[in-house]
C-alpha cells in the first residue's frame, strides 16, 4: 500500500514537473490569477487555459469525485498527495469554482444520475460557473423564511422573487437557487431549483458596498421558466440539500485561518508603533492573533480527526470575524490620515479603508456574530432555548 | 503534534479523575483555609502526587523521574486549575525541577521531589511587578563563597519551601541579563528571614530578607553570571504551566457558571434562557477554547525546543489570563447575589486567577514581551 503510495507520489511529482506551467507555479497577486471558469471567462494568459485543461483532462480539478463525473478518482489520501506536490512547486489551483466547493458535493449526494453525468462534468471542466441564490432581502440570519416562490406549472416551474447577495451573480452562468414551493411548511415548503442565468426574466445588478465595488449582486426572477427536471432532491425537501451544501462550507472554514492576504497575522511589525498607548493595544491583538492562529492549527487537526464538535466552526467563525474587524480598525488608527485617503495611488487606491470597511461585512456574511453565538448556546453549551 | 497522544489523553484521564476526587475544593482548598493550615496545602496530598509519579513528571527517567514535557505537565495543571488544588506542583515539579536540570543540584533534590518530600521555591521579584531582568539581590564573592544581601517577595511556597532556588546579581546591573546567578538556598540558611503571608486565594507566599547569607561555591546553580540560561528556563516552563492551570480555572468558573445557568429560575424561566446571557456564554466558550490552543501551542514548542516558544509561551500566559480574568468576572456576575457569598465556590476561582494571574509575569508583562520579542 505504502509502495503503491510512493508511486502514486513520483508519478504524480513528474507529472506536474512536465505539465504545470512556470506562470502557474507563481504566487497569486491579483483577482485575474484566480481562474473560475465559465462561458464568460476570459483568460488571463495561454497558461491559465493550459493548466485548466490539462488538470481537467486528468480529472485533477476535482480529484475526489468518481471518475464517471470527470474527477479523479482518487482515494482522501491520494488527492492528499496531490496537494502536496502541487503546494511544494508553487501550482495555483487550476479551477476555483462555487460548483466545486459547493454544488458538487450536494449534486453527489442528492442529484439524479442523469443531473450528475451532466452538471459534474461541466463543473469539472470548468465550462459552466454557478452562483448561489440563498438570502432574499426578508430572509437573511431567517434563511428558512424565503419567500422568492416556484409555482407548478405542469411542465415547468414558474419562479417569481428576488435574491440578495448572490455572489458574481453578473459573471455566473447557472444559479443554484433556494425557492419556496409550498407555504404550508416553513423548511417543508422549500425546493433547490437549477437554472441557466441566461433564461429569460433573470436579470442582476451589482451591489455598491460602503467600501466600494463588490462582487455581490442582487438578482431578479420576472416569470422565469424552468424545466421540471432541473429539481435537486425531492419536492419540498430543498432545506435538506441546502443544509449539506452549508456544511461545506464550513469544512472550507475549517481550513481558514486568520484571512490577511499573505501579510503578517500579527500587527505590530507591520504598523511599528511609536504611540505607547497604541503599541499596547496592537501588542494585546497580537496576543490574541497569534492565539487564534494556535486555534486555527488545532481546530484544523480536530476536525481532520473528528474530534471537534459538529457545531465548533460556528466558534471559528466567529471569533476569526471579530477578530479581522479588530484588526482593521487598528490599522486605521495605526494609519492615521494616511489611512483615509480613497483613490490615491499613494495610499494603494485606500486599500486599508477599503479593507476596514469591508471587514465590517466579515460578521454579518455566512450567519452573523450573534447567530454564530445562539448556535453555540444552543450546540455546544446546551443552554436552555427560550 | 496538535492533538493528544493516547498516552497523553490517558494521563490527561488520570490526573483528572485523581485531583477531583483528592484534590476537589472541600477537601483542599476549603479544609486548609477554614483551619488556617501553615503551609496553605496538604502533605497528604503532595505524597500522593509522587505515587503518582507526577512529582517527577519532568524529572528525567535517568533519575527515576517520568521524563515527560511541557505538554503533559500542562495536562495536570489544567486540571489543578479546574479543583482549585492547593499545592506545590508548579513552584517544585516544574519550575523548581527545570531550574536545577542538568546541575549537581539536581543529584541532591531530584530524589526528595519523586518522593514527594520536598518542596522547593523560586525567588526572583524584588518589587510587586515580575521583572527578573531586574534583580538587583546582590551576592558578593567572599573567599570560596557568597553572601547574599537583599529581599525578595512573592515567593510562592516560600514558606513551607526545603530549597529556595534565588536570583541573585554577581556582576552587570539591574535590567542586564548577564551577571545573574542562581543559588540554591537551604530554608534554615544563617541570615535568611522567612516572612510567610496568606494572599488573596489562601495560597501562602513568603518575603524573604537575606541578611549578610553566606553559601559556599557548590551553592551555584549553573555558571556563575550565567543564571539566565537556567532562570529563563524555569520561568519559561512556569508561565507555560500557569497558563495551563489558568485555562483550568476558566474552564472551572465556566462549568460552574454554567450549571447555574441551566438551574436557576428568575421570571418564572431558566435564565440560561436569556439571549443576553446566552451570548455571553459563548463568547466566553470560545475564548477558552483559544486560550487552551495558545497553552499547548506554547508546551509543544516547549517540548521541540522550537525558537519560537518564548514568544508563545508569553501569548499563552497573556491570553490564559486574560481569559481566566473574563471567566471568574462573568462567573460571579452571571451568580448573581450568591456568587458574592463566600458559601459559594465560584469566588474562589476569581482570588485564585488574581494569583495565577500575577505569577512569572502578568498580562502586561507578557504583552511587553511579545512586542519585544516582535520587534516594534
Amino acid at each position: 500500500m505504502t509502495g503503491d503510495l510512493d508511486t502514486f507520489r513520483s508519478d504524480t511529482r513528474a507529472w506536474l514537473e512536465a505539465n504545470c506551467p512556470s506562470e502557474m507555479r507563481k504566487p497569486i497577486r491579483s483577482e485575474a490569477d484566480i481562474c473560475w471558469g465559465g462561458r464568460k471567462w476570459t483568460f488571463q494568459s495561454d497558461a491559465q487555459r493550459q493548466w485548466l485543461e490539462v488538470m481537467a483532462e486528468r480529472g485533477w480539478t476535482v480529484p475526489d469525485w468518481p471518475k464517471e463525473y470527470g474527477g479523479g478518482g482518487l482515494s482522501p489520501t491520494e488527492s492528499r498527495v496531490l496537494k502536496d506536490e502541487m503546494q511544494r512547486i508553487g501550482a495555483r489551483p487550476p479551477l476555483t469554482s462555487f460548483g466545486i466547493s459547493m454544488l458538487g458535493p450536494a449534486l453527489l449526494k442528492f442529484g439524479t444520475e442523469e443531473q450528475k453525468q451532466h452538471y459534474l462534468r461541466q463543473i469539472a471542466r470548468g465550462e459552466i460557473r454557478w452562483c448561489q441564490g440563498y438570502s432574499e432581502p426578508g430572509a437573511g440570519s431567517d434563511l428558512a423564511g424565503l419567500q422568492t416562490k416556484a409555482e407548478d406549472k405542469g411542465d415547468h416551474w414558474l419562479v417569481n422573487g428576488q435574491k440578495v447577495w448572490t455572489s458574481y451573480a453578473d459573471k455566473a452562468d447557472w444559479i443554484f437557487c433556494l425557492v419556496r414551493t409550498s407555504t404550508e411548511s416553513k423548511q417543508g415548503g422549500i425546493s433547490f431549483l437549477l437554472f441557466d442565468m441566461e433564461t429569460p426574466g433573470v436579470s442582476t445588478r451589482p451591489i455598491l458596498l460602503i467600501s466600494g465595488g463588490s462582487p455581490f449582486c442582487e438578482t431578479f426572477f420576472d416569470d422565469v421558466e424552468v424545466p421540471k427536471n432541473q429539481i435537486v432532491g425531492e419536492v419540498n425537501k430543498g432545506w435538506d440539500v441546502a443544509k449539506y451544501l452549508l456544511g461545506h462550507e464550513r469544512e472550507m472554514i475549517a481550513g481558514m485561518g486568520l484571512g490577511t492576504g499573505g501579510s503578517s497575522v500579527t500587527l505590530g511589525p507591520l504598523t511599528k508603533p511609536a504611540d505607547p498607548l497604541l503599541r499596547a493595544e496592537i501588542a494585546d491583538f497580537d496576543v490574541d492573533a497569534l492565539a487564534f492562529q494556535a486555534m486555527s492549527e488545532r481546530f484544523a487537526a480536530m476536525w481532520k480527526a473528528g474530534e471537534a464538535h459538529p457545531a465548533s466552526p460556528s466558534m471559528m467563525k466567529y471569533a476569526g470575524t471579530e477578530l479581522n474587524k479588530r484588526r482593521n480598525e487598528l490599522m486605521m488608527a495605526a494609519g492615521g490620515s494616511d489611512a483615509l485617503e480613497w483613490d490615491s495611488d499613494r495610499s494603494r487606491r485606500g486599500a486599508t479603508p477599503r479593507s476596514w470597511l469591508r471587514s465590517k461585512g466579515n460578521s454579518i456574511e455566512g450567519g452573523t456574530s450573534e447567530i454564530q453565538l445562539n448556535i453555540i448556546a444552543k450546540h455546544i453549551l446546551r443552554l436552555p432555548a427560550a | 503534534m496538535t492533538l493528544l497522544t493516547d498516552d497523553q489523553k490517558m494521563l490527561q484521564e488520570t490526573a483528572a479523575s485523581f485531583l477531583a476526587e483528592e484534590g476537589g475544593i472541600a477537601k483542599q482548598l476549603r479544609h486548609w483555609r477554614d483551619i488556617n493550615c501553615k503551609d496553605g496545602f496538604g502533605h497528604d496530598l503532595w505524597k500522593q502526587f509522587a505515587e503518582l509519579g507526577l512529582t517527577g513528571i519532568c524529572i528525567p527517567e535517568s533519575h527515576g523521574g517520568l521524563g515527560l514535557g511541557a505538554t503533559e505537565a500542562a495536562l495536570v495543571l489544567e486540571e489543578i486549575g479546574r479543583n482549585l488544588t492547593p499545592s506545590p506542583f508548579l513552584t517544585t515539579a516544574i519550575a523548581g525541577a527545570r531550574s536545577i536540570e542538568g546541575t549537581a543540584h539536581a543529584d541532591r533534590w531530584f530524589p526528595a521531589i519523586l518522593s514527594g518530600e520536598a518542596v522547593l521555591a523560586l525567588a526572583v521579584d524584588e518589587g510587586p511587578r515580575h521583572a527578573p531582568e531586574s534583580t538587583a539581590l546582590e551576592a558578593k564573592r567572599q573567599g570560596n563563597g557568597f553572601v547574599l544581601s537583599g529581599a525578595k517577595q512573592f515567593v510562592t511556597q516560600g514558606g513551607s519551601a526545603d530549597m529556595i532556588v534565588t536570583a541573585a546579581r554577581t556582576g552587570g546591573s539591574p535590567g542586564e541579563r548577564d551577571g545573574i546567578t542562581l543559588f540554591a538556598v537551604p530554608k534554615d540558611a544563617a541570615g535568611l528571614t522567612t516572612d510567610s503571608q496568606a494572599l488573596v486565594d489562601s495560597s501562602k507566599a513568603a518575603r524573604l530578607t537575606f541578611s549578610n547569607v553566606e553559601l559556599n561555591a557548590d551553592a551555584v546553580i549553573g555558571q556563575v553570571d550565567g543564571g539566565w540560561a537556567p532562570l529563563s528556563r524555569a520561568l519559561a516552563a512556569g508561565s507555560a504551566g500557569a497558563a495551563a492551570e489558568l485555562v483550568g480555572v476558566a474552564a472551572g468558573a465556566s462549568a460552574m457558571t454554567l450549571d447555574y445557568l441551566r438551574q436557576r429560575k428568575q421570571f418564572g424561566k431558566l435564565i440560561g434562557e436569556f439571549q443576553a446571557l446566552q451570548h455571553r456564554a459563548a463568547h466566553l466558550y470560545s475564548e477558552i477554547e483559544i486560550a487552551r490552543a495558545a497553552a499547548f501551542k506554547a508546551t509543544r514548542l516547549l517540548d521541540a525546543e522550537e525558537p519560537q516558544a518564548e514568544l508563545y509561551v508569553s501569548v499563552a500566559k497573556a491570553k490564559a489570563a486574560q481569559v481566566a480574568n473574563l471567566a471568574v468576572r462573568e462567573g460571579v456576575q452571571m451568580h448573581g447575589g450568591i456568587g458574592m457569598t463566600d458559601e459559594h465556590d465560584i469566588g474562589l476561582f476569581m482570588k485564585r486567577e488574581a494569583v495565577l494571574g500575577e505569577l512569572f509575569g502578568d498580562v502586561y508583562y507578557h504583552r511587553d514581551r511579545v512586542a519585544g520579542l516582535s520587534g516594534y
